[in-house]
């Protein structure tokens, strides 16, 4: 009993240092990518590179002051960034981010909660998000904010269906809910070379899912609630200091939650194609599967941020035209043609 | 009393508490929050009883989904405080006074009387009906014809939804 909470203990500190650290250099990652895209320099004069800079920032952030609107509604004002962030995190809990490894004589299972309702879990968690940007919009008690933040509710009810429906095609080829499973039925191969990452598997089904992923993030080209030109800031307007930060933080969470999130269900998670045909120890393999865990979430975050500054912010109502009249009748006729093709092959 | 008992006082004390914070809030976005924190206390009350599929679709469908239009229609119709009542004492409130009672009669007749072996332990079986395979199966093969209804029932009122709001743009 005991040592079964300290292994999830250690497993939760592990995961959310390492998260919190990524998420700090993804924000860096943006700048120095959008620098390189602009041909400009970004940000190169703290520390070798500039790696310090998230340091930095960080430091700026905690010691700017922090401004509350006269007529905000307080205590919503305050709660707003938390709850954005605690479910940027806690949508991690479930992600497998490697097979299992065996310490000290104890075989630990590389994700922090094996449920068997993971897939079920994700989506939760994503509609659970809403309230941190309503929140923020309405308690400032600006309309600029309130604007900012219904767009963004009304844009991430919608994408929440093709998102849904589009996971729905990779549980039917799973046949299970639990996201190592999904991971696990990656591992074989099709017609004996390609790896049956459900990319390939479900070709619709991945882009529907990616786009979908980006709307809920509420990422360019569909980052509509922050629209610069139209809305100010939009729900974070008037938000200052380390508010406003921990709104930045739960972005770049969302981020690589999310693109952790589509490496598991499409890109096969943890799993090397063809390391399986050469022979390794059990340890190397366990180290190997993190890694390429890791490298297949960042490759999946730059892919989000090259994204960012290439191509332009849509007009809202192309914004839910696109969910609606073209995502959503994708996602159906994924699941339509994956049970055909099910029913097919039994 | 075992690890189970004090997580479960805790939890229906929870519960209790945001649900009767709920009804005092005199802000509607107040009440709206202390309704979802009373679903999370649910909720967790559900993974106690191992039903986690009711769980997981009481945040996916409740929390997530019914209270956040809750949110939008309060935010959109900008509603302010709710006045207070009790300057006006109506008969619908001793009618409801006399409900109450009744009601809290019945549950402590319940909890007092109505006890049986069966209900002190959990059955073997709930770990296997709570979990989504089970559901799903029941569903569509025993159930199938009152799911099917449902299912014609919502596309009428969608549909019923959709006249309704394009008889006002025509």
């Amino acid at each position: 009993m005991i040592e079964t909470l300290l292994i999830a203990f250690i497993k939760i500190v592990i995961v959310l240092l390492v998260l919190l650290t990524a998420v700090a250099y993804s924000v860096y990652a943006e700048r120095r990518i959008s620098a390189f895209i602009q041909d400009r320099l970004g940000p190169n004069r703290v520390g070798p590179f500039g790696l310090l800079q998230p340091i930095a920032d960080v430091v700026k952030l905690v010691f700017k002051e922090a401004i509350v609107p006269r007529n905000a509604n307080k205590p919503l004002h305050d709660l707003a960034p938390v709850i954005s962030l605690t479910v940027a995190l806690a949508t991690f809990a479930v992600i497998p981010f490697g097979n299992t490894i065996t310490l000290f004589g104890e075989e630990v299972k590389l994700i922090i909660a094996d449920v068997n309702i993971g897939v079920l879990y994700i989506l939760a968690f994503s509609s659970i998000s809403v309230y941190g940007i309503a929140l923020a919009g309405w308690s400032s008690n600006n309309k600029y904010s309130l604007m900012g933040s219904l767009r963004s509710s009304a844009q991430m009810v919608s994408y929440e269906l093709s998102l849904g429906l589009a996971v729905v095609g990779v549980i039917m080829v799973t046949g299970s809910l639990r996201l190592d499973q999904v991971v696990m039925n990656q591992t074989n191969y099709l017609f004996g070379v390609l790896p049956a990452w459900n990319c390939f598997v479900q070709p619709i089904g991945f882009i529907t899912f990616v786009v979908a992923a980006f709307a809920e993030t509420n990422r360019q080209p569909f980052d509509l609630p922050e629209a610069e030109p139209e809305l100010v800031g939009g729900f974070h307007t008037e938000y200052t200091g380390l508010k406003f930060g921990l709104f930045f933080l739960a972005e770049y969470a969302h981020m690589i939650v999310a693109s952790a999130i589509i490496t598991t269900l499409y890109l096969g998670g943890w799993h090397l194609p063809y390391i399986d045909m050469i022979d390794v120890s059990p340890m190397l393999m366990s180290i190997i599967g993190i890694l390429t865990f890791v490298i297949k979430v960042t490759l999946v975050l730059l892919f989000m941020i090259v994204i960012r500054w290439t191509i332009p912010r849509f007009r809202y109502d192309q914004l839910m035209g696109l969910g609606w009249k073209v995502m959503f009748p994708m996602a159906l006729l994924n699941i339509f043609i994956t049970g055909l093709i099910l029913l097919l092959l039994q | 009393m075992t690890f189970e008992e004090v997580f479960f006082y805790f939890l229906a004390a929870g519960a209790i508490v945001s649900a009767l914070l709920v009804i005092t809030r005199r802000n509607p976005i107040n009440s709206v929050i202390f309704l979802v924190l009373n679903f999370f206390f649910l909720v967790a009350l559900y993974l106690t009883l191992k039903a986690q599929f009711i769980a997981i679709i009481q945040i996916l469908v409740y929390a997530g989904a019914i209270m956040v239009l809750f949110m939008f229609v309060i935010m959109l119709l900008n509603l302010g405080d709710e006045k207070r009542l009790t300057d006006r004492v109506t008969w619908k409130q001793f009618v409801a006074i006399g409900l109450s009672l009744a009601f809290v009669m019945q549950v402590l007749y319940i909890v007092g009387f109505g006890e049986t072996a069966e209900m002190k332990t959990m059955s073997a079986k709930a770990v296997d009906i709570g979990t989504v395979e089970y559901i799903g199966k029941e569903l569509f093969s025993y159930y199938v014809l009152p799911i099917e209804a449902i299912s014609v029932l919502i596309v009428a009122a969608v549909v019923g939804a959709i006249v309704l709001a394009k008889r006002k743009f025509d």
